[in-house]
C-alpha cells in the first residue's frame, strides 16, 4: 500500500524537531528548566492496548476505545528536577492498511514502545517484525525502543510469559515491560523511564559534545534561546 | 409561488456539486432489470438455501436488509450481519449467479421476489448485494450500495483497491479493511434513519446568520497553504464549510466524512491524522484529514482536509489559531447555544395540520427539515415515515415516469411531494386535511423557509 512521496524539505524539519529544545525565560530573563520535546511513538498489532496505554498516562483513567482511525496525536508535560519534557505521543493504528503510513509517523521518534498483548501470541510474533521495520529506519543508538507486554491484569489468559518478553528484548537490546492499562499497571513508570533515559542522553551529550554526532540522518543541534523560537519551529 | 422558487434557485450557498453523476449512473443500471415472476422464484431458494441455514438463526433472516460485497472472485469482503466467515458459502453463490447471468450477457440487476428484492450492483473489482425486506425501490437499494462501494474506496481508493486485485485475483480484502467494518456497518445505520443519503444533502445546524459568518470568517482565517476543505460539524450537521477557491465537496464525500466522525468516538481523544480518500473528489489518491473535537464534552469537531500528509503540525497550527478567532471574535458562547437546540419545531411554522417536511436546495446540496415528533415517537415509527418520504422520492425520480407533484393518501398521513429544478419538497401532513388545503398551505410553509433560510442554510459559503 503506497501514500504519495515524501518531501525532502519536510524531512529535514523532522530532524528538526525531535532534537528541540525550549529554554523558559522569566520576565527579568532568568532560564528556567529547559524544556525538552520528544517524539514518542506507539507501535504493534490491532486492539493490544495502544490507545489505552496512551489514554492512561495522559488522562489517567481508562473506557473501552474504538480502533484507532490513522494515528492519534497526544502531548504530556512532565516536570522533573532538572528540565521539563513535553512528550508528543503518536499513537499509530495497528490496522494493516494503515501500516505503510506509519513510517510518516514514526520518523524522527525518540521512542518507540512496542506493544503486543500478553494474552495473544500472534501479537508478540508480530512485535517481532514490527521491529524488524524500525531497525530499517533507525540505527540502534536513534532511539530508544521499550518491548511492552500489555493486558497483565487477564491472568489466566495469558499467552507470552514475562521471561519470554524479558529474554527476547535481551537479545535485541530492548527495554521490557510488562503493563496493564485497565488496572494501571506500571503504565506511568514506562513513560518515566524513557523521560528519564532521554534525559540523561542529553545530559552525556552536553557534557561529551562529539559523542552526539553519531546520528545516522544529519540534524542541527539548535538550541532555542528563548521560547520564541520552537513556536515558529511548530508552525514550519 | 413561482417567485420564491426562483428565489431559491438563487440561493448562493455553493457548497458543492450536485449528486447528479449519481443519479444517471442509477439510471443506467435501471435498464437492466430482471423481474422473476413467481415461478422463476425458485433461483431465491438459492440463496435462502442449507448453507445459509448453518449460519442462521430466525433473527438473522428477520433482519430488514442484507448487504453483502464480494470480489469477483467470489471472495467475501464484507458482510453486515454475521461473520464472513460463516457466510462465504452464500457469497460463492451469489456470485456464481452474477456470473452466470453476465455469461448471458443479461447483468444481473436485480431479483423481484414475495416479500423482498435482491439487489446487485457491480464495481469491478467488487460486487455488492442487498437483500431487502424494506419498501424501497430498487434504485434506492442500489444508491444505498454505492454508498458502500465509496465507503471502501475512502479507505483504501479505486487505483489501490484495482492494483491489489489486477496483483492476486483472489485477494482476501478483509486483511485491509479489518478494524473498518464498523465504519460501514454505521452507514448502513445511518442510511436506516437520516434523510440525508435519501437526499443527497447535507443538513446545517440551525444557528443566527451571524454566529456562522463568524464562524465561518475564523475558519477561513486559519488556513494553511495544504488545506483544501475546513469543516465544523456537529453529530452529522453542519456548522460551517469552507474550501478552497475552485474545489467542490460532493455532498457523497462529506456523507462519508460525517459517517466517519460518527463511528468511531477515538476522535474523541488528542488529534487524529489519517489519510482519507474522498472518492468523488479524487478517487485515486489520499487527502490527509485532521480531525479533533474543539473541546471536551461537546459535539463539535473540526475537520480539516489537507493534500500534504507531512504538514500535521501547520494544520494542527489551523486549529489553534481557528479557537483563538472564536474567542476573539466572543461567538463561543453563541456557538455552544445553537448546539443546544440543534432541531426546530414544527410548530414554529404555524400551519395545523402540518406534521413534517424535508427541504432541499437543489443548488447548495443543502436541506433542512424539523425534529421529527408525535406521532412519529418510536423508531419504527420514524423509521416508516423515511418509508413514506423513499417512497415519494422514488416515485418522483422514476427514471421512466419521473413526476413533478405528488399528493398521497395514506390511512395515518397525507404526503406531498414538489420537485422542481431548483428545489424538492416533501411534506407529511395529518390524514384530516384535503388535498386542496395542503397545498395552499404550502405557500405558507415556502413563505417561512425563505424567511429562515439565513438560519437554516449557508448562504455566504466562504472560500479561502
Ligand atoms: N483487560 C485489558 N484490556 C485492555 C487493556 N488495554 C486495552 N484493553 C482493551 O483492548 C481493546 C483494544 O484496546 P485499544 O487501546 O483500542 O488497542 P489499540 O492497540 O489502540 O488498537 P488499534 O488502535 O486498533 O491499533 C479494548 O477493548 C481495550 O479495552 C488492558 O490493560 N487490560
Ligand atoms: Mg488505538
Amino acid at each position: 500500500m503506497e501514500f504519495l512521496p515524501l518531501k525532502i524539505a519536510d524531512r529535514k524539519d523532522m530532524a528538526q524537531r525531535k532534537m528541540w529544545k525550549e529554554m523558559t525565560v522569566t520576565s527579568d530573563g532568568h532560564h528556567l528548566n529547559p524544556t525538552y520535546v520528544y517524539k514518542v511513538v506507539l507501535l504493534g498489532s490491532m486492539a493490544v492496548g495502544k490507545s489505552s496505554l496512551a489514554f492512561r498516562y495522559v488522562k489517567n483513567s481508562f473506557r473501552e476505545t474504538m480502533p484507532t482511525v490513522g494515528c492519534s496525536f497526544f502531548k504530556q508535560m512532565i516536570r522533573l528536577e532538572t528540565a521539563n519534557i513535553m512528550f508528543e505521543i503518536w499513537d499509530t493504528a495497528g490496522q494493516e492498511k494503515y501500516h505503510s503510513v506509519c513510517h510518516l509517523y514514526y520518523r524522527g521518534a525518540r521512542a518507540a514502545l512496542l506493544v503486543y498483548d500478553i494474552s495473544r501470541k500472534e501479537t508478540f510474533n508480530r512485535a517481532k517484525l514490527w521491529l524488524r521495520e524500525l531497525e530499517k529506519d533507525f540505527l540502534h543508538d536513534e532511539i530508544m525502543i521499550i518491548l511492552v507486554g500489555n493486558k497483565t491484569d487477564l491472568v489466566t489468559e495469558r499467552e507470552v510469559t514475562s521471561e519470554e518478553g524479558k529474554e527476547f528484548a535481551r537479545s535485541k537490546g530492548l527495554l521490557h515491560a510488562e503493563t496493564s492499562a485497565k488496572s494501571n499497571h506500571q503504565v506511568t513508570d514506562v513513560f518515566m523511564a524513557i523521560a528519564q533515559k532521554l534525559l540523561q542522553q542529553e545530559q552525556q551529550k552536553e557534557t561529551m559534545p562529539v559523542q552526539s554526532q553519531s546520528w545516522k540522518k544529519s540534524h542541527v543541534d539548535l538550541r532555542a534561546p528563548n521560547s520564541n523560537q520552537i513556536k515558529k519551529c511548530c508552525k514550519s | 409561488m413561482e417567485q420564491i422558487s426562483k428565489d431559491f434557485s438563487e440561493l448562493s450557498t455553493q457548497l458543492t456539486g450536485m449528486a447528479l453523476d449519481l443519479e444517471e449512473e442509477m439510471r443506467q443500471s435501471k435498464e437492466d432489470k430482471l423481474d422473476l415472476s413467481p415461478q422463476t422464484c425458485r433461483r431465491d431458494s438459492v440463496l435462502s438455501g442449507k448453507e445459509e441455514e448453518d449460519v442462521t438463526m430466525d433473527a438473522w433472516r428477520m433482519h430488514q436488509k442484507h448487504v453483502f460485497v464480494l470480489s469477483e472472485a467470489g471472495k467475501p469482503v464484507y458482510s453486515r450481519y454475521g461473520s464472513e466467515e460463516a457466510l462465504s458459502s452464500t457469497m460463492g453463490v451469489m456470485m456464481a449467479l452474477v456470473s452466470f447471468l453476465e455469461a448471458e450477457k443479461n447483468a444481473i440487476r436485480s431479483i423481484h421476489a414475495d416479500g423482498y428484492k435482491v439487489v446487485f450492483v457491480r464495481r469491478s473489482p467488487l460486487v455488492l448485494v442487498a437483500v431487502a425486506r424494506t419498501q424501497q425501490s430498487e434504485q434506492e437499494i442500489a444508491h444505498e450500495l454505492l454508498y458502500i462501494y465509496y465507503q471502501i474506496l475512502s479507505l483504501l481508493t479505486w487505483t489501490q483497491l484495482n492494483h491489489i486485485f489486477q496483483q492476486k485475483q483472489n485477494y482476501d480484502l478483509r486483511r485491509l479493511l479489518a478494524g473498518s467494518e464498523r465504519i460501514t456497518d454505521n452507514l448502513l445505520d445511518l442510511m436506516a434513519r437520516d434523510p440525508s443519503f435519501l437526499m443527497g444533502a447535507v443538513r446545517c445546524l440551525p444557528m443566527a446568520a451571524g454566529v456562522r459568518d463568524a464562524v465561518s470568517a475564523s475558519l477561513q482565517q486559519a488556513r494553511a497553504k495544504s488545506l483544501v476543505f475546513s469543516i465544523l460539524l456537529s453529530r452529522n450537521q453542519l456548522v460551517s464549510l469552507v474550501r478552497k477557491k475552485d474545489q467542490f465537496l460532493h455532498p457523497i464525500d462529506l456523507h462519508l466524512l460525517f459517517n466517519l466522525i460518527s463511528s468511531s468516538s477515538s476522535f474523541r481523544e488528542g488529534e487524529a491524522w489519517t489519510p482519507i480518500c474522498l472518492p468523488k473528489f479524487n478517487s485515486s489518491g489520499f487527502f490527509h484529514a485532521h480531525i479533533s473535537y474543539l473541546e471536551q464534552e461537546t459535539d463539535l469537531c473540526l475537520l480539516l482536509v489537507s493534500t500534504d500528509r507531512e504538514d500535521f503540525f501547520t494544520v494542527s497550527d489551523c486549529k489553534r489559531r481557528f479557537q483563538e478567532r472564536l474567542r476573539k471574535r466572543g461567538v463561543y458562547h453563541a456557538l455552544q447555544e445553537a448546539l443546544r437546540t440543534p432541531f426546530y419545531s414544527i410548530s414554529q411554522v404555524g400551519i395545523p395540520d402540518l406534521r413534517h417536511f424535508i427541504y432541499k436546495s437543489k443548488s447548495s446540496g443543502l436541506f433542512t427539515s424539523p425534529e421529527i415528533e408525535a406521532p412519529y415517537v418510536s423508531e419504527e415509527e420514524k423509521e416508516r415515515l423515511l418509508g413514506l418520504y423513499q417512497y415519494l422520492h422514488s416515485r418522483a425520480h422514476n427514471s421512466s415516469h419521473p413526476l413533478k407533484n405528488i399528493y398521497f393518501t395514506g390511512p395515518n398521513e397525507n404526503l406531498l411531494a414538489w420537485v422542481t429544478s431548483a428545489f424538492e419538497l416533501y411534506v407529511c401532513y395529518s390524514p384530516l386535511g384535503t388535498k386542496a388545503g395542503a397545498i395552499s398551505t404550502v405557500n405558507k410553509l415556502m413563505k417561512w423557509i425563505r424567511k429562515e433560510e439565513d438560519r437554516l442554510f449557508i448562504l455566504t459559503p466562504q472560500t479561502y
